[in-house]
């Protein structure tokens, strides 16, 4: 297949032997290995590429790099594919897919483009003044407002691209490998400096490879490859092409996106110091119908030839206001492309060699450009008169912007007009501290220069850095052929006449008229003509536009441009993909998955999990073909716990152990009942509170022998716990002698409990005494269990006669396996948290997060009793506060269903009468709803300000609609006396 | 962008501490002696500085101690930074 647009020359990015395949809306075109789809498409004279936003207007490729706002998009399997890409960006491989956007049913048919008949009405604030009136109707105009907005479809599918993160950090980050940057690079470097060196094209080189020049005696692209490789050869230097430095953020750090072929890096990047060498944006000229396919920037047509053998047109025209379009003369005809004319805005031409032959139209103006689909024909119009001249291609330039936004990321205050370029460029070669700014983004703008003042930014960030001395890098020599121009510009970016639209911003579709109506109803700052009219807003930011749309403004208000100013910079410079920032943190990944070391029974054996923390627990266990439900599994498991023996995973309960001369003194501070003053070889509960008096954590503190204690957190509370008592220790009482450890990690636990745990037990272990004598309630031994250390508690929480068994971690599947073995004849099964918490509910036992929510009080859920002596601990002085103390505080009560069936419905408020709708006072809440396998009936545990035993309340779920009426009990509802775990 | 440098390991990223807030006020030696007002002061009331605030980070990710740091709130420059003795700090 032909290329019609293509030449044959040397020195070309491209490689002619790879001849690549690629679909683009359905058609099958051939580009080269090297090719953007943006230089493939035009080299098969491709123009056409999408639709536009607003008016979707036929538009063509305006760029060939990061600016381009209408060659938008889709690229991939429909679906899977990833909206809003850059064609100027999107390296050619073989196969690529890609689709125009905003069109339907097709690009060269759109239906949507009938929205220009009504363009009239279509200026800026339209939605805003149409479809405020009636409010209500808004939800049906918003359905079909939204479908016609947007820029491109999202996915269906899942994103199957890969993505990571990086941390790096170095001496010097040079963005832009360009003259400048690597100049300002290879200084640095020789120097000792670690260097990463940034460039978000593929080629480096920048502006390098659009130009005709030598330097020192090579071609460009050779000087640039011979310099690259003294770069690369170092360790010190990391060179990232295909990354975007999208972000520059306080002390150093930078946001980076390097794009591979296996999917996106987002490198977070920590530099000492940095160069800007982020060069120069071309700028459109503003005129009717400005917006044409075959409309293209007279830079960009350089680079397509220069880099990519793509002639886009045989006859062009050039419309400028600077003399740097004079060169994109010269490179088409040596293209062998025909220069129909150059209509230049100014009084004057410059003399330009090489093109004695071409006709140069001054003080000349593009009033119209004709063609839909593509250029057929510009109208100028030279002082009064006005011509028609043919071309299929309007090379357009309307001077150059230098690129500030990462210097401008952190504050505008770093930036100055200046009118030779007519845009805003650094105020100084160091704008911001550390940050220097260098070549054509720094206002230089011969090659001579840009090399000199990148070589000179990377001697004094070496200098500043204080890097070792070393022979300077020598100023290149560099030669134009037929001489260098300037890219200074009138400053005019605006053709008066003309009948048809005016694009300021292509991609926003937002035109001059757009810009003169916000004026008119008394917008004035540029933040606000910027929003009102979305000038700057799409996702190139107004990098082609903004600067036009301030001169244009400017004038309109009589002002200068820099009395206007520009809008805010803000990160990301590109748009960053969410992939790209969420890297692999997503789904299992998006946070630490923490197990326990029985987890792979768990598994084996039908167990549904549920988060607790950070761990994973078994809600309950689905044994094979029955086919239970939650609530019925659990009560089994429950009342099997009562009747005869079951055991339960615990390992996640936080552990910390304390040691020291003091640990005792410092268990005394942190716990509300002195659990320093714990016997030997006992366990006690304990709670703590934080120190506005509230409870904090409770669990058991175990005194191992003297002055080591093992204290126990709940699963959730185990981090902040530690940091907790890791603060007091440190900050608050460093006098005390004490060692803190946390052991959590260390111990597998398993909770045994039920009447017949005793002889399960002592079938585990029939060489120990398990006795109620010689191991009672609150009892602690250290013991052998298969050779390995093993800590024996006697401690309940389900209020049945219990016991927990720790061994080293490694050893938690043994000790399980081997308790079910000695449990078999007794009828033991495994227990989960919904049983656990049953049992619990039923023994009035409370949970920390559920009835112990940060708002209750050791008086409010009835331990006040626990307080011992009179010294002081965390959280005592608070309890005195006056609203602790006062009367009629909700308290801890519990609850039975009025009929003994209606389940008492979660997150309940408590109300006095049945709920019919209408508004009640709320009483308390209900904390946890549980049932009671013993009475065979719903109960639950709550917060009420209730005095009477017996009463009637009903329990309300304002979410669900639930209720159940209620009886007020006691909040124990199972063996009052505690006889069952003491026996 | 904050990079503490913490005493014990040197500087790190932010990421690795957690923060403890204020550390303006000391616990008060005799709780059980100071007025209602006076212990609201010290559990409730914080200063909202433009400027240097001090204030505990915890080296969570690190060596787990507990630093009092000296931070500008306009920059998030470090000034200073120290363990529980700090009297106005090691400069940074």
């Amino acid at each position: 297949m032909t290329q019609p647009n293509r030449i044959a020359w040397d020195g070309l990015q491209i490689d002619r032997r790879r001849a690549l395949s690629f679909r683009f809306n359905g058609k099958t075109y051939q580009g080269y290995e090297g090719d953007t789809l943006a230089s493939a498409l035009l080299a098969n004279g491709v123009h056409l590429v999408g639709r536009s936003f607003k008016y979707h207007r036929p538009r063509g490729i305006l760029s060939a790099g990061v600016e381009e706002p209408n060659a938008l998009v889709e690229l991939g399997r429909e679906g899977a594919h990833q909206p809003n890409l850059r064609a100027t960006e999107i390296p050619l491989f073989d196969g690529l897919e890609a689709r125009s956007q905003n069109c339907w049913p097709s690009l060269k048919w759109d239906l949507g483009a009938a929205v220009q008949l009504a363009s009239p009405m279509l200026t800026a604030g339209f939605y805003y003044k149409t479809f405020m009136q009636p409010s209500w109707a808004w939800r049906h105009y918003e359905k079909v407002i939204r479908k016609a907005a947007g820029l491109g479809k999202a996915p269906t599918v899942r994103d199957e691209a890969r993505y990571d993160k990086r941390h790096q950090y170095c001496d010097l980050l040079v963005v832009g490998a360009g003259p400048a940057g690597l100049m300002a690079a290879t200084s640095a470097a020789r120097r000792s400096a670690r260097v990463i060196l940034v460039d978000e094209r593929r080629e480096l080189g920048g502006m390098l490879l659009e130009e005709s020049v030598h330097i020192a005696g090579q071609t460009a692209k050779q000087w640039v490859q011979q310099t690259l490789a003294e770069l690369e050869a170092l360790e010190t230097v990391t060179v990232l092409p295909r990354t975007t430095v999208f972000g520059r953020y306080r002390h150093g750090k930078f946001g980076l996106v390097q794009h591979t072929e296996q999917g996106q890096v987002l490198h977070s990047v920590h530099a000492r110091r940095a160069v800007m060498a982020t060069g120069a944006i071309e700028r459109p000229m503003v005129f009717s119908d400005n917006d044409r396919p075959g409309v293209m920037l007279a830079g960009a047509i350089r680079r397509y030839i220069r880099c990519y053998g793509v002639v886009p047109g045989r006859r062009a025209a050039i419309f400028t206001n600077n003399d740097s379009a004079y060169e994109t003369a010269r490179c088409l005809r040596e293209a062998g492309a025909e220069v129909a004319a150059i209509v230049d805005l100014r009084e004057r031409a410059p003399s330009v060699a090489g093109l004695d032959d071409v006709e140069i139209l001054t003080q000349a103006e593009v009033v119209g450009v004709q063609g839909s689909q593509h250029v057929k024909a510009v109208e100028i119009e030279v002082g009064s008169k006005r011509r028609r001249i043919a071309c299929d291609l309007l090379c357009v330039s309307g001077g150059w912007t230098p690129t500030i936004h990462l210097l401008a990321h952190g504050g505008k205050d770093t930036l100055a007009y200046d009118a030779a370029w007519g845009a805003f460029i650094p105020t100084c070669s160091e704008p911001v501290p550390g940050i220097h700014a260098t070549g054509a983004c720094n206002g230089a703008q011969s090659l001579v220069n840009i090399l000199a003042q990148g070589i000179a930014a990377g001697e004094a960030a070496a200098e500043a850095l204080g890097c070792e001395a070393a022979t300077p890098v020598a100023l290149p020599e560099v030669q134009h052929r037929g001489g260098e121009l300037s890219p200074s510009a009138a400053p005019v970016c605006e053709v008066r006449g003309g009948r048809g639209k005016k694009f300021v911003d292509l991609q926003d579709d937002v035109t001059v008229r757009d810009l003169e109506l916000a004026l008119r109803e008394g917008y004035r700052s540029i933040e606000h003509v910027k929003r009102y009219t979305t000038l700057g807003m799409g996702t190139d930011q107004g990098r082609t536009s903004n600067i036009n749309g301030m001169r244009i403004v400017a004038e309109r208000l009589g002002k200068r441009i820099d009395e206007v100013g520009t809008t805010t910079f803000r990160p990301p410079f590109t748009p960053v993909s969410l992939g790209a920032l969420a890297g692999r943190e997503s789904d299992r990944r998006l946070d630490v998955l923490r197990r326990s070391p029985i987890h792979d029974w768990h598994v084996r054996n039908g167990a549904v999990f549920m988060p607790s923390g950070l761990w994973l627990r078994p809600q309950y266990y689905r044994r094979p073909g029955h086919g239970e439900t939650l609530t019925e599994a659990a009560r089994k498991e429950a009342a099997n716990v009562r009747d005869k023996v079951g055991i339960a995973d615990v390992s996640t309960l936080g552990k910390i152990e304390v040691q020291g001369r003091d640990a005792a003194e410092f268990l005394n501070r942190l716990y509300i009942n002195r659990c320093g003053n714990v016997g030997l070889h006992k366990a006690r509960y304990g709670v703590m509170l934080r120190e506005d008096g509230f409870v904090f954590d409770d669990g058991t503190v175990v005194k191992l022998a003297d002055n080591r204690y093992l204290i126990s957190t709940t699963t959730v509370n185990a981090g902040a716990v530690l940091s907790h008592m890791e603060f007091h220790q440190q900050m608050v009482w460093p006098e005390l002698s004490v060692h803190i450890e946390p052991v959590t990690e260390q111990w597998a636990v398993v909770a045994l409990a039920g009447p017949a745990s005793r002889e399960v037990l002592a079938r585990l272990m029939p060489e120990e005494d398990v006795s109620n004598q010689a191991l009672p309630f609150l009892g602690y031994r250290e013991v052998c269990f298969q050779g390995v250390t093993t800590r024996l508690f006697r401690i309940s929480f389900s209020g049945e006669l219990a016991y927990e068994i720790a061994v080293p971690a490694d050893h938690g599947l043994t000790l399980w396996e081997a308790l079910l073995e000695a449990g078999e004849p007794f009828g033991i099964m495994p227990y989960g948290l919904e049983a656990m918490d049953y049992l619990r509910i039923e023994k009035g036992h409370l949970i920390i997060g559920t009835d112990i929510d940060g708002r209750v009080t050791p008086h409010d859920i009835g331990l006040g009793g626990m307080i011992r002596g009179d010294d002081d601990f965390i959280g005592r002085r608070s309890l005195q506060r006056p609203a602790l103390t006062e009367e009629g505080r909700p308290r801890l009560v519990g609850f039975v269903s009025a009929d003994g069936e209606t389940p008492i419905p979660a997150s309940a408020q408590l109300v006095a009468e049945r709920w019919t709708g209408t508004p009640q006072d709320s009483l308390g809440r209900i904390t946890s709803p549980g049932f009671s396998p013993v009475l065979d009936c719903p109960i639950a545990l709550g917060l009420a300000e209730v005095e009477a035993e017996g009463g009637s309340l009903y329990a309300v779920s304002p979410l669900t609609g639930e209720q159940a009426e209620v009886t007020v009990t006691r909040p124990v509802f199972h063996d009052p006396k505690g006889e069952r775990l003491r026996g | 962008m904050l990079r503490i440098p913490c005493p014990y390991c040197g500087e790190r990223n932010y990421t690795e501490f957690t923060y403890g807030g204020d550390a303006n006020q000391a616990r008060p030696a005799n709780p059980a002696t100071v007025s209602d007002t006076e212990w609201e002061a010290f559990l409730y009331r914080r200063g909202n500085p433009a400027g240097e605030h001090i204030e505990y980070w915890q080296h969570s990710f690190g060596c787990r101690q507990w630093l009092k740091v000296v931070r500008d709130t306009v920059t998030h420059d470090i000034v200073s930074m120290g363990g529980h003795g700090m009297e106005g700090g090691e400069k940074a």
